[in-house]
């Protein structure tokens, strides 16, 4: 699903370079859960936002579901957003004047689905996240754990191939994470691909596989025994 | 490009702050009306002082006598002459691109010695005598009766069309005016018709509703005029104007008359359509300057506009950034930015279009409410469809204009940046 080869990134502020990724090399196949962890500042969210198509590398290679990633202009660029990609962040980045329906309906707005459409299908997203009763509410009306529920119905609104998550969980306390964990779980468990940015080890123990960054590059990159958030909730 | 989803997400986002809408919108908004109302306005002065020609036939002239100014052919100077009937049919002659050529003769008149006489009472009043055309020049209001005709020309009949001043003035109210007799210089005129004077222009209406109209052979042969003519009016066919033609006419009259070629003075002449042409003009500036000082104005308001949806723009940059992120292409952002601002903006001029609307329907019934309407050189301000068309396209264009600089803002940040401005 991704592959990426020797990836760098540097960023430039005033005279001075810094050299964020090193060297990436890393793929993910279909339906896994990846946790990508390493202290504050090592690349993390660098790295997703060059596999979200937000940002791009300086050199490497990044191959999406077969379509190689290559200075893309702006409106290809947001085609494949659209179509590959769903995101998660962890301010919720939901429209603050829409409603959660609407919220969660927007990427489909972009893919040209008709009202009627998008009303059903958003819908249905938000039936799955377990907020149906709050379709018409305003973000500011909703919890932490509602908001991020409604960012991930409306990450997974447009059906994409994989679904980034950048601290999903960092704004909410134990209890909501574990909840958004079941969330995510369950859809990975459909068989989504999901990347997780994360600090937290608990987090990362509920993933299937942990990527650990440190200094832009891959430190380690290993299998585990994936813990079932239901049993913490 | 234009749909329903589109339409709600501009009207969410205008809603979302509807003081600041509102504020921005009002400078488009007074934009439009004061560029309504200055043009209307001048519209209004147009038609009030074209209303003033009471329909005249504005390309025409007249033409009188004065004394010859230089000696010529052994003919002093200072020589009086007169126009004859021989110089109308030579004029009809060689000037096929008249329309009319009516000789005119006229007696006495204001302040003059009273040369009108019925019964016992008596006036002094301008006796003129005309040709039927004379009608189709200078318009008036038959009130009674009829205007002058061939037959009476003809026939040499003396009757006379007089106005409604003289039967206040000579008449009991109530009394039947048609077939009375009217002693003009000793000779008796019987009354056909009766007049009301529709124009304001040249002088006073009261004056001008005090006149006598009798047949021209009628007025030379009563008053032994022989075929003297006194003054003429002179109107073009509509596609030859009259000053065009002037020279030409004065050329051929002062050699029938034996006038230095190089005489200005000895014809005196009125050139209506000289006169219409300058006031013609006057209105054309008055207009530019009307879409200029309005234009203006909705600059102002315009750059207000950009004013706001750069503010917008920055704003919303955390969500133009999520909005991306979700999928949005630039065109799409700026498609939004865009019509945002022309909605905006055209909303407010309708409401302007409207407001103005207001202002000239209450003009127009206070002006009709005045006791003498048509005195006051200013009638019917109006607004043309064309002017609201031109106003709608204005709008477009200057939400246009406003929302492009915002709309280029909106997508030159990454959509990386966009998302981390907090
Ligand atoms: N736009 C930018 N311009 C300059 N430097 C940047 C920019 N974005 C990130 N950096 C720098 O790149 C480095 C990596 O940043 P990144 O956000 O990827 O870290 P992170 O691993 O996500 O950290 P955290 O856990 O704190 O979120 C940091 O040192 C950061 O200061
Ligand atoms: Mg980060």
């Amino acid at each position: 699903m991704i592959e990426i080869k020797d990836l760098h990134k540097s960023y430039q502020t005033g005279s001075s370079s810094l050299h964020v990724l090193k060297g990436i090399n890393f793929n993910v196949a279909e339906g896994e859960l990846v946790a990508i962890m390493g202290s504050s500042g090592s690349g993390k969210s660098t790295l997703l936002n060059i596999l979200g198509i937000l940002d791009e590398a300086d050199s490497g290679s990044y191959i999406l579901d077969g379509v190689p990633i290559k200075n893309l202009n702006e409106t290809v660029a947001s085609r494949y957003r659209n179509k590959f990609l769903g995101f998660v962040f962890q301010s919720f980045n939901l429209i603050n004047y829409k409603t959660a329906l609407d919220n969660v309906a927007l990427p489909l707005y972009y893919q040209g689905v008709n009202a009627k459409d998008r009303a059903e299908i958003a819908m249905s997203y938000l039936e799955k996240v377990g907020l149906a009763s709050h379709s018409h509410h305003l973000p500011n009306e909703l919890s932490g754990g509602q908001k991020q529920r409604v960012a991930i119905a409306r990450a997974l609104a447009s059906h994409p191939k994989v679904l980034l998550a950048d601290e999903p969980t960092g704004a909410l306390d134990t209890t909501t994470s574990y909840e958004v964990m079941e969330l995510i779980q369950g859809i990975n468990d459909e068989g989504k691909t999901i990347l997780i940015v994360t600090h937290e080890p608990d987090i990362a123990a509920m993933c299937k596989r942990n990527v650990i960054l440190k200094d832009g590059l891959i430190i380690e990159d290993k299998q585990i025994v994936q813990q079932r958030a239901k049993l913490y909730v | 490009m234009f749909n329903k989803d589109q339409w709600n997400e501009i009207l969410e986002a205008l809603s979302a702050k509807p003081l600041r809408t509102f504020i921005t919108a009002f400078g488009v908004f007074w934009g439009i009306t004061i560029l309504v109302i200055l043009l209307s306005a001048s519209t209004g002065l147009e038609n009030g002082v074209k209303r003033g020609f009471g329909g005249m036939s504005t390309n025409s002239m007249f033409i009188w006598t004065n004394s010859t100014s230089k000696p010529y052919k052994g003919l002093p100077q200072g020589r009086y002459f007169n126009y004859k009937n021989g110089d109308i049919d030579a004029l009809k002659r060689e000037f096929s691109q008249l329309k009319y050529v009516s000789p005119r003769n006229q007696l006495g008149g204001f302040r003059g010695s009273n040369n009108v006489v019925r019964g016992t009472k008596t006036g002094a009043y301008n006796v003129y005598g005309d040709y039927p055309e004379y009608i189709l020049q200078q318009p008036m209001k038959i009130t009674k009766g009829r205007f002058l005709n061939y037959t009476d020309i003809n026939q040499k009949r003396k009757i006379a069309v007089i106005g409604e001043g003289i039967i206040r003035e000579l008449y009991e109210p109530g009394e039947n005016v048609l077939g009375t007799y009217v002693k003009v210089n000793g000779v008796n005129f019987m009354v056909v018709g009766v007049y009301k004077s529709i124009s304001t222009m040249g002088g006073d209406s009261e004056e001008k509703g005090k006149e006598i109209y009798t047949p021209f052979t009628s007025f030379q042969q009563a008053f032994n005029y022989g075929d003297i003519v006194g003054w003429m009016a002179i109107t073009a066919k509509d596609d030859y104007p009259i000053t065009d033609l002037k020279p030409k006419i004065l050329e051929l009259l002062k050699e029938r008359h034996t006038i230095a070629p190089t005489d200005d003075r000895a014809i005196g002449n009125f050139d209506l359509y000289a006169e219409y042409s300058k006031i013609n003009g006057l209105f054309g500036i008055l207009k530019a300057v009307s879409y200029i000082v309005g234009g203006l104005i909705l600059l102002s308001g315009v750059i207000g506009i950009i004013n706001i949806m750069l503010i917008v723009v920055k704003e919303r940059t955390k969500e133009i950034g999520i909005r991306r992120a979700l999928g949005a292409t630039p065109w799409d952002i700026k498609k939004q930015i865009l019509t945002e601002s022309v909605v905006l903006s055209l909303l407010a001029g309708m409401a302007g279009i409207i407001f103005s609307t207001l202002i000239i329907l209450l003009a127009n019934s206070i002006l009709d409410g005045l006791p003498d309407a048509s005195e006051v050189m200013f009638a019917n301000p109006s607004i043309s469809l064309t002017v609201v068309v031109i106003a709608l396209l204005i709008l477009v264009l200057s939400g246009l204009i406003a929302g492009f600089i915002p709309a280029r803002t909106a997508v030159k940040t990454k959509p990386i940046d966009a998302l981390r401005t907090e």
